[in-house]
Formats: structure tokens, sequence, C-alpha cells
């Protein structure tokens, strides 16, 4: 449990660097897989996917060259800890591309940090330029004979689909950040057409915890589904926002009570894409199965209008479509106009149910994550918060000073 | 000096600034810049030779591949604070690609434009946590001390204005980007002194970094 001031009581900082990566190499590699297939590790990212099994089809496809990528795009709305790994414990993460380097047998590896973290971008070369000094990238890592990786850093321009994986991908062969469709997955036809994983920041550094102190430790905490600690980036209205270190399935009301952040009237869990879950569900866990999350937490106090809430989400999905497909490009500005009439007190019941029926539209047809997740607060206030969001006297206008898209 | 008379006989506006230890004068109305180099003749060198020259070198270094297109349109954004139809054009053939292809590229990234952006490019994060800390009043604080509304650049060329989505620092917002340069827990009072560090920042060098700032 760890305030925001204090990453020293994170578990990253009692792992020392270097540990992790002398455990891999004293293995093979399917042995390593096998221990991270024990520890039971799922993809900080949000998605939850194992990383194991992620990391074992990539390790099978047979391809000359394949790459592992590190996802530091952090642009889910209330997410910050990939800022505070890579700022504190670079290390760690480039140790974790490496063992996965060794573990898939790529030799080249890309982190893609977001245009928003350009500041943390010396800090991280110059963690890169000691590592390739002290041997720990590069030719014969470590002193193992043919173990060559290297790691490059790529920069995002601003665009927060980039975040999705093929998106991704796309951005860093110079094409425009579209998601493509999935199968072909990465793990066979990634960057190049090659072989490629892409992790969260957060993933690479669990992998490392994971080697250094084995895989029974941390399969020992968490849930039987989710093992293992998370990282939580905890912002709203509570006494201590920060980065906090938790067992996945904490319960949503034990974190509020570690954030100062009692007497909420919700709080949204996964961002922007995620969740809004009102005070009466507080008691949910939050593992993988239950309320899947990338580790956002956002605090919502008493005060709080639950429709400048959604509005907010909708502006920022809005401007961040990347408008390849079009019930994410033409569905959210159409939710977008819902909202603003319920703001108005202008909407009809009838009207509210055809917009949720849109929502559930975008869930099942666009064609990436981005907006089968857009209609996710609109669809869980309008569930939880029916009596706010009705029948508004309209008196209530927006602020001022709303973003506009560019 | 008789090189400038010739100059202000062609056109009404002339300019003499010093790049790389060179000299060089630059002609409104003609797009032109002169070189003046110790006592050797005069280059004449038009502004776009200039550019294109830069972008040789740029794909010298980064590659002449595809993959080497992102990091290109970067360092071009950060050098002309835009990326030019002209630009565009010498990269794609640098790249051997289509220009349309770098135009969709340019025109997909926020941080990447065609429009000519001011010298400090000011993102203020309007993403809900940062606007349940009060994004709004820092907004209008903005608009009134630049004089400009979001999306639009200062007659000087000094400041532009957007807004950006969440730039990770929720747990400390408002926050806002200045360039490359983080700041967090802003107020509205304290806009006009950030704004004035960067007035007296001289154009080409980052602003000094914030002292004790916590990741």
């Amino acid at each position: 449990m760890t305030s925001p001031t204090r990453t020293s009581a994170l578990t990253f900082s009692a792992v020392a660097p270097g540990s992790g990566l002398a455990a891999a190499l004293s293995q093979t590699p399917s042995a390593v897989l096998g221990q991270i297939a024990g520890s039971g590790l799922r993809g900080r990212g949000g998605a939850g996917f194992p990383t194991s099994l992620k990391w074992s089809l990539a390790a099978e496809a047979p391809a000359q060259k394949k790459y592992v990528v590190c996802n530091a795009d952090e642009g889910e709305p209330g997410t910050f800890k990939d800022r505070v790994i890579l700022t504190e414990f670079a290390d760690l993460v480039f140790e974790g591309m490496t063992i996965a380097a060794r573990v898939i047998a790529a030799r080249h590896g890309i982190v893609y940090l977001r245009a928003e973290y350009t500041y943390l971008r010396p800090h991280l070369e110059t963690v890169l330029a000691r590592r390739r000094q002290e041997g720990l990238l590069g030719h014969n890592i470590a002193g193992q004979q043919g173990f060559d990786f290297q790691i490059d850093i790529h920069m995002g321009s601003g665009a927060y689909v980039c975040g999705e994986e093929t998106s991704m991908i796309e951005s860093l062969e110079g094409h425009r950040g579209e998601p493509r469709n999935r199968p072909p997955f990465p793990i066979d036809t990634g960057y190049l057409g090659r072989p490629t994983i892409v992790n969260n920041v957060e993933t690479f550094a669990w992998v490392v915890c994971i080697l250094a102190r084995g895989a029974e430790w941390f399969k020992s905490h968490g849930t039987a589904k989710s093992s293992g600690y998370k990282l939580f980036s905890v912002s709203g209205d509570c006494k201590l926002p920060g980065v906090y270190e938790f067992p996945l399935g904490i319960s949503i009301a034990e974190l509020l009570g570690e954030v100062g952040g009692e007497g909420a009237k919700a709080v949204q869990v996964g961002g922007a894409s995620g969740q809004c879950i009102p005070a009466a569900h507080f008691d949910r866990p939050l593992p993988f199965e239950d309320v899947p999350t990338g580790g956002s937490v956002i605090v919502f106090g008493p005060q709080r209008d639950m429709l400048d809430v959604v509005e907010n989400f909708l502006e920022f999905f809005i401007d961040e479509s990347c408008g390849q497909c079009t019930p994410c490009r033409e569905g959210v500005p159409k939710l977008m106009e819902g909202v603003r009439l319920l703001r108005r007190g202008q909407c009809s019941m009838a009207y509210l149910k055809e917009l949720c029926g849109l929502g559930e539209t975008l869930q099942l047809a666009s064609k990436c994550g981005l907006g089968q997740s857009a209609p996710n607060a609109l669809l869980s206030i309008v569930e939880h918060f029916q009596d706010e969001i009705l029948g508004r006297a309209g008196a209530k206008r927006s602020p001022a000073h709303r973003g506009k898209t560019k | 000096m008789d090189l400038m008379q010739d100059c202000m006989r062609i056109c009404s506006w002339v300019k003499v600034a010093c790049i790389s230890g060179r000299k060089v004068v630059f002609m409104k109305d003609y797009g032109l810049s002169l070189l003046v180099q110790g006592e050797s003749p005069h280059v004449l060198l038009t502004e776009r030779e200039r550019l294109r020259e830069e972008l040789v070198d740029l794909a010298e270094r980064h590659g002449h591949e595809r993959t080497a297109l992102m990091a290109i349109l970067q360092e071009v954004q950060r050098r002309y604070s835009r990326i030019s139809e002209y630009a565009m054009q010498v990269i794609a053939d640098l790249l051997d690609i289509h220009p349309v292809e770098v135009y969709s590229v340019v025109s997909f990234y926020s941080f990447l434009g065609e429009r000519p952006q001011g010298q400090f490019v000011i993102r203020l994060c309007r993403t809900i946590s940062c606007d349940m800390a009060g994004k709004s009043h820092l907004a209008r604080q903005l608009e009134n001390d630049l004089g400009v509304r979001f999306g639009q650049t200062t007659a000087d060329g000094k400041f532009s204005l957007h807004w950006a989505n969440c730039l990770g620092m929720c747990d400390q917002g408002p926050a806002m980007l200045v360039n490359d340069r983080i700041f967090t827990h802003v107020t509205p009072e304290k806009i006009h002194g950030i704004l004035e560090q960067c007035r007296r920042t001289f154009v080409g060098q980052p602003l000094p970094p914030e002292e004790g700032r916590r990741p």
C-alpha cells in the first residue's frame, strides 16, 4: 500500500535491477516461460490477456526476425502509473523487455513513448546508454554468446488510439494509427509483418519481479484468476491521489479507504473506456474477471454532476476517434447530442432507450476497443443515475469552457 | 553594405540573422535567403533549398524507409513549428512514397500539422481529473493573458493555445504542457509567471526544468 510520494514502498523498489535477468539467464527460455505461466501474470494494460500465452505463441512462431514492443502510450484518462514506473523503475522495464527477447528470440525492442511524455525521453536514453555500457543490452548480453538485443525509443505524436496494439504497430511503421483487423494477431503478423509482442510498461516490470522472487510468491497474492499485485492510478475527489500498489481483487470500498475517498458517490474504473460504479456497488472487487482495469480509478465526490462526467468522456472519444469505422465516428457524436438533450432536460425516455441501443451497437460493431468502449460510461451512468439525469430543469448550463474539438 | 541596398531595392522588408555562424539575409515577398559567408561569393539560397538540405540530412540520419517517417516529421515539426506542403513533398520523394501518404500521417496526429504554431505550444489538459481540479478557470485565464482563443496563435507568433487529452498528471492537476515541459498544480495566478518565463526564453532554447516536481 503506497501513497503517491512513497514509491519506495512499491514492490518494484525492493527488487534489485539485474536479479530478474540473472535468474532468466540461468534457465532455459521455456523454463522462464513456465515460471511466468505459473505466476498467472495477466497483461497490466487493462485487457488482462495472459502474458505467458502471448509470449509462447510468439516464441513458437517460425520467423527470423521478431520484435518486442513496450506500450508506453499511456493515454487512458486517469492513468499515470506508467509515467511513475518509467521515471523511477526504467531499469526494470528494459530488463523485462530483455527477458522477453530471450524467451521469444527477438533481437530488437521498441519502446513506443507517447508524445506527452517527451520530457521522460532523455532520462530513458540515459538508462539505455548505461545498460549498453554495462553489457545488459547489445551483443552477447551478460556474457551469453549469441544473445543480442537492442532497444530503441519511438515517439508517438498525440493519438490515444495508438495505445491499441495494432494501431501502435501501424504508427511504428509510419502510417496513420488506425487499428488493423484481428486476426491475424501481432504475435504472428506484427511490426513489419513479423511476430511481435506488445506489452504494457507495468507487465514488463512485473516479469522481472516474478523471476526474482518466484512464481509462487506472485501467485499467492490476488485472486485465483487474477494473481499478484497491480499498480492503481488514483485521482479525483480523494485526499491522497497518486499511484498505489494493491493486490488484484481489492474491493472498491477498501481502496477508497486507503486513498481517503470515503463518501464518494461513484468511481470510474478503467478510465474513460471503463465503467462507472455507484456507491451501492462499492463492495465489488477489482480483478480482471469482475471489473477489468488498467489501474485507473477516478473518484467522484457527492457534489459531482454525472452528466458533466459523461460529457467530458464523450468529448474525449469524439476527439480521439480515428474516424476509420462508421459506428465510432458517427455514433459517438450522436451519443453526445443525446447527452446535451439530457442536460437541457429535453430527452424523452423513448429517445434515451434509443441512445442506449445505439451504445450497444457501438459496443458490438466498432472495429477496435476505442469505439467498443466509448459508450460504456454513458450506459453505466444511465443504468445507475437515471434519477439524476432525467427530467432536469435545464437551468444548469454547461461550464463556459468545455474543451472544443480541434 | 551594397548587398543590403540591392536587396532593399527589390523588396520592402529585409531581415538579417546569424544562423550557425553564417549571416543570412531574409527578403520578404521573395521567400529568398541570402547566405553571406565571409568574403566568399554570395550564395543565393531559397528557403526551400535550405529546407530540402535539412530534410536530406534527416533522411540520411533516420533512414529512407517508411518506418523513419514519424521521426522525420517530428523533427521537422520541432524545428519549423509546422510541416509545410513543400516539406511533405520532399519527404515523400526521399522515402519514395506518395505525398498523400505523408499528408495522411501529418493530418492524423494532433502533435503534427501544416498550420504554423507559435514558438511555445501550450496544451491544457481537459480530461476529467484536470476538469474536476478546475481547468476551466485556467482556460479562461490563459485566453485572457494571451488574447487568443483555443486553437489560435498569438499575433507575435510566440504562443499557440490548444486543448490536450489526458497528459497523465491526473494526481497533480490541473496540468499543462508548454512544448515538452510539464506544469502541474497550475493555478490561474501562476499563468502570468509561466508566460513571462517563456517570453524571456530565446528562440530555440528549451525552458529550464521545474524545480522539485515529483514523478
